[in-house]
């Protein structure tokens, strides 16, 4: 595939691959057509047993009642402070059967974590991480592409649901229409042994020939990611950010009753937000990137840029930044330094980029 | 791509070609294509003072951010200005694609810079590591 690799927490991971054209041109694809991304690193731990939904919203912030089986929610496990353990998407795969996908970073901490703090119900927690390959079929020509490979009627799967169906004469696969590019497309669920998930890649590349498709890699999934203003753990969540800071309280149920970091919040919350998540676009020359200082216009340093990148489909330079509450509002001129100068960048609406609605 | 033979190189992967008492340097098509799709170049200020070894500014493509290193010392002249909008003609002809001249302070430095033999041969080796 002529991929450039690069160490990911551990992994050896496709950052982009230049014999099809690179990131740019993955990043396009994935916008316009349709790209194809090797998640393997993402893992993967089931929650089942009588008392597993109890579980899962003892250890979950978003509201997991009132899932349907086939049915995926974006959610978060906190720690007692409110701050994130990791993201996660919570699928239900039955009554008492839940999968909880999560980040490649923070597997380890994570499992651990779902295995402490559930240990007062009737559940059986597995890691799974290491039994499936996941496969992102990305794009507005993701479900076409994927289509030709399964007998599952795609057309009946919505956004954020799953079904099981066959892939590539592959019984039983998990498809799921999720993702982390900001744009329609599917993960699916493949066994992990080499052949297998090589061969449902080449299957895929072959059937989405037709639309232009492009393998993917990490360096186009990011730039995806943050176009769509689409957290990633370390940046713009970590065990030192809390939800209201993060703004992600739409995913959020305090009505739900308790859960771990439910009380720190509902306190940090009358105590008022000090920072909060904006997103910056570049007005003077200068990408503002991952880790620089976030300054006003005096030189007073009031933040960082926890994700910053030019953006392939929106032709500029963005960035995602922590600056205190007073400083967030849209139109706001701050300044990022940029080996050691100040460019100046203003506070903008987010998501960057919202995938416009098509008939599907 | 081919490395013209009348250029000097640098084993930061910056070329110079010397006609008289100019330095063209740019970065080698090795460079382009380790950095990837590139997005943005900040060149200095004709009038600035470039040193030999010494970073005289930086090139960033979607992912990575590159120092741009000088192969020799001089006082810039002019710069590409057609850059600052469309860096990208770095990724399509790096040594077409110059970044700035300079009016060298002592022409005979180039002599210590790399040929384009020894470039290749640099290049073979650092890309089998």
């Amino acid at each position: 595939m002529g991929a450039k690799m690069v160490d990911f927490n551990g992994w050896d991971m496709p950052v982009e691959y230049p014999p099809v054209g690179g990131l740019m041109k993955e990043h396009i694809a994935v916008r316009t057509g349709v790209g194809v991304f090797d998640v393997s690193h993402m893992g993967d731990i089931r929650i089942a047993g009588p008392e597993a939904l109890a579980a899962v919203q003892h250890i979950t912030m978003n509201d997991a009642a009132g899932m349907a089986d086939g049915q995926c929610r974006y959610s978060a496990m906190l720690y007692p402070q409110g701050t994130f353990v990791d993201d996660v998407i919570v699928h239900r795969m039955g009554e008492d059967d839940y999968m909880l996908v999560i980040n490649a970073g923070t597997r380890e901490k994570d499992v651990n974590w779902v295995t402490d703090n559930t240990r007062q119900f009737d559940v059986k927690v597995e890691n799974l991480s290491d039994d499936f390959t996941q496969i992102a079929i990305q794009g507005p020509k993701g479900v076409e592409t994927l289509q030709k490979l399964t007998d599952a009627d795609l057309s009946k799967v919505k956004f954020y649901w799953f079904t099981h169906g066959t892939v590539a004469g592959l019984r039983n696969i998990l498809i799921a229409r999720t993702g982390y590019t900001a744009e329609d497309g599917f993960e699916i669920y493949v066994p992990t042994d080499e052949a297998t998930s090589a061969r449902v890649w080449y299957e895929v590349m072959e059937a989405g020939k037709e639309f232009g498709i492009v393998p993917a890699g990490l360096g186009a999934r990011n730039t995806l990611r943050l176009e769509g203003k689409l957290p990633l753990y370390g940046h713009e969540i970590s065990e030192s950010i809390n939800v209201w800071e993060a703004g992600l309280e739409r995913f959020l149920k305090m009505e739900k009753g308790e859960f771990v970091g439910r009380e720190v919040l509902e306190r940090a919350k009358s105590a008022g937000l000090k920072r909060t998540l904006v997103g910056l676009e570049s007005v003077d020359r200068g990408i503002p990137r991952d880790g620089y200082k976030v300054m006003d216009l005096g030189g007073k340093e009031i933040g960082y840029v926890t994700s910053g990148s030019y953006a392939p489909f929106l032709k500029k330079n963005i960035a995602l930044a922590y600056v205190p509450v007073e400083q967030s509002e849209i139109g706001n001129e701050v300044a990022v330094e940029i080996r050691n100068q100040p460019v100046k960048c203003k506070v903008v609406p987010t998501p960057f980029y919202k995938r416009p609605k098509r008939q599907s | 791509m081919a490395y013209p033979a009348d250029y000097k190189y640098t084993k930061e992967h910056e070329w110079l070609k010397v006609e008289g008492n100019t330095g063209t340097i740019g970065i080698t098509d090795h460079a382009q294509e380790s950095l990837g799709d590139i997005v943005f170049v900040e060149l200095p200020k004709v009038g600035t003072e470039i040193i030999a070894g010494k970073t005289f500014g930086t090139v960033e493509s979607v992912k990575a951010v590159s120092d741009l290193f000088a192969p020799v010392t001089g006082t810039v002249t002019e710069i590409n200005e057609a850059l600052n909008t469309a860096p990208e003609q770095v990724n399509k002809d790096a040594h077409a694609a110059w970044m700035i001249k300079v009016e060298l302070k002592d022409p005979s430095e180039a002599n210590q810079l790399l040929s384009v033999g020894d470039y290749e041969k640099f290049v073979a080796e650092e890309g089998g590591h």
